[in-house]
């Protein structure tokens, strides 16, 4: 027979076990926000360059205006975060995991304003005939968007040696990012009269280099999140 | 369009199939058909989120306990050790208490650094209380109580047969988890009753000591001016700072706390919190815990013992944001207990 102690003890064991499982649905919840964030930023990235490619204004004033969308999404995850720990008081891997999330949305916040950035130049440049032809800058585009993808992976299955692999291809992105610059320095030399659009392509390679930047950051939190050290310039072990 | 339409879902959703999360997630307005292009490439990604899903349950099936476990890690924190640099004040080496054939705690090995907070937390009966009063020889009034092992008090060993255990708790003074005001003395009375015991007389020291230990314990201000009335008039949270001024009266080196603000309320919480605080500039402050924000918020170091083992003592910054067992992980984070 069950004692009433017994009793007691079981019922607010199962409503403890109850609330753990809320909590954790919630941060399952915040960790699918930050995803479809993500998802929202490299995209935006990725349609950015397609724009400038294309000379597409159009597609450059919407994904401009979409902007808005990826910074409501990153105070909505904020707030939930700010919420769960008001409440919840969560400690070790738990707090972790928000101070991560909280961290990486605000990275993918700004890539998104590089995006932005990219698409406001498609906007400026408008039919200008380019430069020159794109070839290192699109590169420098997909191994970014690689990057974040990679890292949202990593993310996921919380490994740290993986984000150690990712933070190295941004070694790449600055590469091409400096054989841009030569030559887009070169042209402006040579002919004067393409410094303005010459310059407006630089800011592109020159936000696409941060975007990588802000990679490396999120790949930090990674590392943060799985062995609880900040380290700052990680590197695969 | 329909057709278009969908593969941007997917695009921006590779969660989408296997989780069933997220076109809700992403605003309509990215949706539109400029962003429909190279977008299938991105499509027919397996869901990190889903994966997630299985490390959690994964993780929650790995406490256990382990043989590295059983050895608990010391070295605290790289980062803010609060240990750095400060002489250990109190140490026990493998101490044991059994009570008959019950074990309390076994073998545990923990430096205690002058003028620190340490906490001890963990789930009912896993022998913090039973620790902490091995620590001022409290189980010598329990008949079947048996300690082993050493509790060094500035290197010497409370338990040698020349110590008088009445000098020990002088110098280890202890607050119990309810407020314990001798009843039929007065507020005054209470705080000098261990310095009368021990023969001190002189009415102008006991006035001293009796203003000194009530403002140590922040209480003189709320009582200078009824001193001569009964402690057990006062509230739940002035007779655990009355407590704790009898205790601090006889000038003690370590103060024991056991679950000192269990039964206050949190204004009263806040008021010992405080003091404690205050307190570790002067004394070195042990105390036993249930509310683990409080360990956190007031305590250097943790210690977390389980089914009467320590598992794991360390700085408490680290042992709260990453500590290195499972099972203290699972303790604090509310997974059990």
């Amino acid at each position: 027979m069950t004692t009433p102690q017994t009793q007691t003890d079981h019922t607010s064991r199962q409503e403890s076990n109850t609330m753990r499982e809320a909590f954790k649905n919630h941060l399952v919840t915040i960790e699918k926000d930050m995803m479809a964030m993500a998802d929202m930023v490299t995209l935006a990235i990725n349609k950015s360059i397609i724009a400038l490619k294309e000379q597409d204004v159009a597609t450059a004033k919407i994904i401009r205006n979409d902007d808005q969308f990826i910074n409501d999404k990153r105070w909505e995850i904020e707030e939930k975060c700010i919420s769960l720990i008001a409440t919840q008081q969560p400690v070790a891997t738990d707090l972790r995991e928000l101070i991560a999330v909280l961290s990486i949305i605000t990275d993918l916040e700004r890539m998104g304003d590089y995006a932005e950035g990219i698409a406001k130049i498609v906007i400026k440049l408008g039919d200008t005939p380019l430069v020159k032809p794109l070839i290192d800058i699109p590169r420098m585009e997909e191994i970014a968007v690689e990057m974040t993808r990679a890292s949202m992976k990593a993310y996921s299955v919380r490994d740290d040696q993986a984000a150690r692999r990712i933070n190295k291809q941004d070694d790449q992105v600055d590469e091409l990012y400096h054989q841009v610059q030569r030559e887009l320095i070169s042209i402006m030399l040579e002919k004067p009269s393409t410094i303005t659009a010459s310059t407006k392509l630089l800011w592109v390679a020159h936000n696409l280099e941060r975007i990588a930047d802000r990679v490396t950051n999120i790949c930090e939190r990674i590392v943060f999140l799985v062995t609880g050290e900040m380290i700052e310039n990680i590197r695969e072990e | 369009m329909i057709q278009m339409l969908n593969r941007v879902s997917r695009f921006f959703n590779p969660l989408q199939s296997t989780t069933g999360a997220g076109q809700a997630d992403i605003p309509q307005a990215f949706m539109h058909p400029g962003y429909s292009e190279n977008m299938h490439a991105a499509s027919g990604q397996k869901s990190p989120v889903s994966s997630r899903e299985q490390s959690l349950t994964s993780s929650s099936q790995k406490t256990r306990v382990t043989s590295s476990e059983q050895s608990p890690d010391s070295s605290g924190g790289k980062s803010a050790d609060p240990s750095a640099g400060k002489k250990s004040r109190m140490e026990t080496r493998d101490l044991t208490v059994t009570y008959g054939t019950t074990i309390g705690v076994k073998e545990v090995s923990i430096p205690i650094y002058d003028k620190e907070v340490l906490a001890l937390i963990g789930p009912s009966g896993c022998g913090k209380t039973t620790y902490l009063r091995a620590l001022n020889r409290m189980h010598d009034l329990t008949r079947i109580a048996k300690v082993t092992g050493q509790v060094l008090l500035d290197g010497k060993d409370i338990y040698h047969k020349d110590v008088n255990p009445v000098n020990i708790r002088r110098r280890i003074g202890m607050v119990f988890q309810k407020p314990t005001p001798f009843p039929t003395m007065s507020i005054y009375d209470n705080v000098i009753a261990g310095l009368k015991l021990v023969g001190i007389r002189k009415k102008s020291l006991l006035d001293e000591v009796c203003e000194r230990a009530l403002t140590q314990a922040a209480l003189f201000d709320e009582v200078k001016d009824r001193l001569k009335q009964p402690g057990s008039e006062l509230s739940g949270g002035q007779q655990q700072r009355l407590s704790i001024a009898r205790a601090l009266a006889v000038d003690p080196e370590v103060l024991l706390m056991d679950e000192p603000t269990s039964s206050l309320d949190p204004q009263s919480t806040n008021r010992i919190e405080e003091l404690i605080h205050t307190l570790k500039d002067h004394v070195t402050i042990v105390i036993v815990t249930h509310n683990m924000q409080q360990a956190a918020r007031i305590s250097d170091r943790t210690a977390f013992f389980y089914v009467g083992n320590l598992i794991e003592v360390g700085a408490t910054n680290d042992l709260f944001t990453k500590p290195k067992q499972n099972q203290t992980e699972a303790y604090i984070s509310g997974r059990f207990g």
